[in-house]
């Protein structure tokens, strides 16, 4: 298979982290000028720009959390001022306030090389023809692989998500090779391939991109029987740049190559903050050294995976890391959107004034994510009719929808229901086993 | 005039409802008349009891959440046209049915019907002035 860029992607390691510690130092000095955030919390840990002499000095740099970027919000972490800015994109917060980044020209030239190496590590040359079905908007997913796709000469459709039986129909008409998408989504879209009688064996996929939400192995066998190509697992978050921060190679589908001549990645005790050896489990952390509007210093991820510094047959230098397992946080992944369990808390705070005990459960029907959300009644909340019961249930629903923009299904339940451990209410129940 | 109602939100579950009546039961609690509403999941019961106090004890001290209705309890003529004769003054002047049920009586040759009105203060004023009887929750609880 191609590799997109040679001279970046096969770079000998001393080269890599040559070219790391100068990026490095150039973006924690840019920062320190730029950013008050930055400068604060350097100066607290009594270090200055010219410390960083090695890349051993990244860890005497301050951890960068997702609160950090709450309370900076909505422009105060960018580098540059807004005229240099010609993008946004916002994941998913808590009610009316999620977190906000910024690209520069460059950094969506960037953003694009980057998206186009990862087309490339999953096969797709400028001859194939994209179907992009990760949402368009807001969301990084969708524009984020357009333009790589666009990058690398391929021709791309924008098809976004939902509408999926028109989906089908332009997949048997465009003829499409590679396919993107959250894998849930992706996975209901062949149930009602198969339903509408459309086999994917007819279809031309040799490869479908697949990431936004964590997913695994089980769902890689039973993406390609179903879809009969071969599924490659992207990573990216809006918070370091969006999709295409690493991605798997067609040859080994085995582990994700972070692009480290942008990005330098670490593993750390997510208890200590202590750095972790190569192999073990702990708290991805990510530094960009190159984005100019928003170069996050020592992002705390809150995925839990590993890296693996051996070399891949495929020919890139670059390291891998395992498909992340799971998170330090109860963030919930719900067809690609964020969720959190405090942010349905402040959507009931908000609705009803009061906080009800709730649970949410997260299923998968048909393969794709469902959520429920429990509320349990109480004396406040109840009405003797089933209209003004319904309403509320209704009124939380759509609530939920428009801050978070997940659906979900509200229902009332008896009080006490709720399982409790140890005086405190369960609040989640993912039935999905991934 | 008005007569109390309770009211039981209970999940769609097997069983729930004998759970309910288990408990008034045990609490001596006498149940006059009953209707019940339901959604999939869940359902509101709404009883005339013959003590409202000890039912709602009982109740809450199982972990239902039980509410308290204000409800008008309407005798109604035994022949056709009886139910009408209540209703079309009423909707003469807007005051309209949230929900209503009818109500055990062996002792009285009319019906008694329970009704929700949306406005149970002006609806009282307009069955008086017909002349509609309207029995009181004392009653209700000594029938």
């Amino acid at each position: 298979m191609p590799i997109y860029n040679k001279n970046f992607e096969t770079m000998p390691r001393k080269g890599i982290e040559a070219l790391q510690l100068q990026r490095l130092q150039a973006t924690v000095e840019r920062i320190y000028a730029s950013v008050p955030f930055y400068k604060t919390a350097f100066d607290k840990a009594h270090i200055k720009p010219k410390d960083i002499k090695s890349l051993a000095d990244l860890q005497r740099l301050p951890f960068t959390n997702k609160q950090d970027l709450r309370d900076n919000y909505p422009y105060d972490m960018f580098a540059v001022p807004m005229e240099d800015i010609v993008r946004i994109h916002a994941s998913s917060g808590t009610t009316g306030k999620p977190t906000v980044v910024g690209y520069t020209q460059n950094d969506i030239n960037t953003w694009a090389e980057l998206m186009a190496r990862s087309f490339s590590a999953a096969g797709a040359t400028r001859k194939d023809i994209i179907h992009n079905a990760f949402g368009y908007g807001l969301f990084t997913g969708g524009i984020g692989a357009h333009y790589g796709a666009e990058k690398l000469g391929a021709s791309v459709i924008p098809v976004s998500g939902g509408n999926t039986k028109r989906q089908i129909t332009i997949m048997q008409d465009f003829k499409p090779t590679i396919l993107c998408g959250t894998p849930s989504y992706i996975l209901h879209l062949a149930e009602v391939a198969q339903e509408m009688g459309v086999d994917f064996k007819d279809l031309q996929f040799k490869a479908g991109i697949f990431g936004a939400e964590p997913w695994t192995e089980n769902m890689r066998s039973e993406l390609e029987a179903k879809l009969h190509l071969r599924a490659i697992d992207i990573y990216g978050l809006s918070e370091v740049m969006g999709p295409g921060v690493s991605i798997e190679c067609y040859e080994e589908q085995k582990g994700l190559h972070v692009f480290e001549d942008h990005f330098i990645v670490e593993i750390i005790d997510p208890e200590t903050g202590n750095l972790l050896p190569h192999g073990e489990t702990g708290e991805l952390v990510f530094t960009a050294i190159t984005k100019e509007a928003f170069p996050v210093i020592r992002y705390r991820t809150k995925d839990i995976t590993s890296l693996n510094p051996v070399p891949c047959t495929c020919g890139r230098t670059h390291i891998r890391m395992n498909k992340p397992s799971g998170r330090t946080d109860d963030m919930l992944i719900i067809r690609g959107v964020n969720v959190f369990p405090s942010q349905i808390e402040s959507v009931l705070m908000e609705t009803k004034e009061i906080l009800p005990h709730y649970q949410l459960v997260v299923d998968r029907k048909d393969n794709l994510d469902t959520l429920t959300v429990k509320v349990e009644i109480d004396d406040q909340l109840f009405r003797d009719d089933i209209k003004s019961l319904q309403k509320m249930e209704n009124r939380i629903s759509s609530d939920i929808k428009e801050y978070l923009g997940v659906s979900a299904k509200v229902t009332l339940v008896e009080p006490k229901t709720i399982q409790r451990s140890q005086g405190k209410a369960i609040r989640v129940i993912d039935n999905r086993k991934l | 005039m008005l007569a109390e109602q309770i009211s039981i939100f209970i999940e769609n579950k097997e069983g729930r409802l004998a759970e309910v009546t288990a408990i008034l039961r045990d609490a001596n609690v006498n149940i006059r008349a009953l209707s019940l509403a339901d959604t999939t999941d869940f359902g509101v019961l709404r009883l005339i009891v013959n003590d409202n106090d000890a039912a709602e004890k009982a109740l809450k001290k199982e972990g239902f959440t039980v509410g308290r209705t204000q409800v008008l309890a309407v005798e109604v003529n035994d022949e056709p046209g009886g139910l009408n004769k209540v209703l079309d003054p009423l909707c003469e002047q807007d005051v309209n049915v949230e929900y209503m049920y009818a109500f055990a009586n062996p002792q009285c040759k009319n019906a008694i019907m329970i009704f929700r009105f949306d406005d149970p203060v002006k609806a009282l004023e307009i069955l008086a002035e017909k002349s509609i009887k309207v029995i009181s929750g004392e009653e209700i609880s000594n029938l």
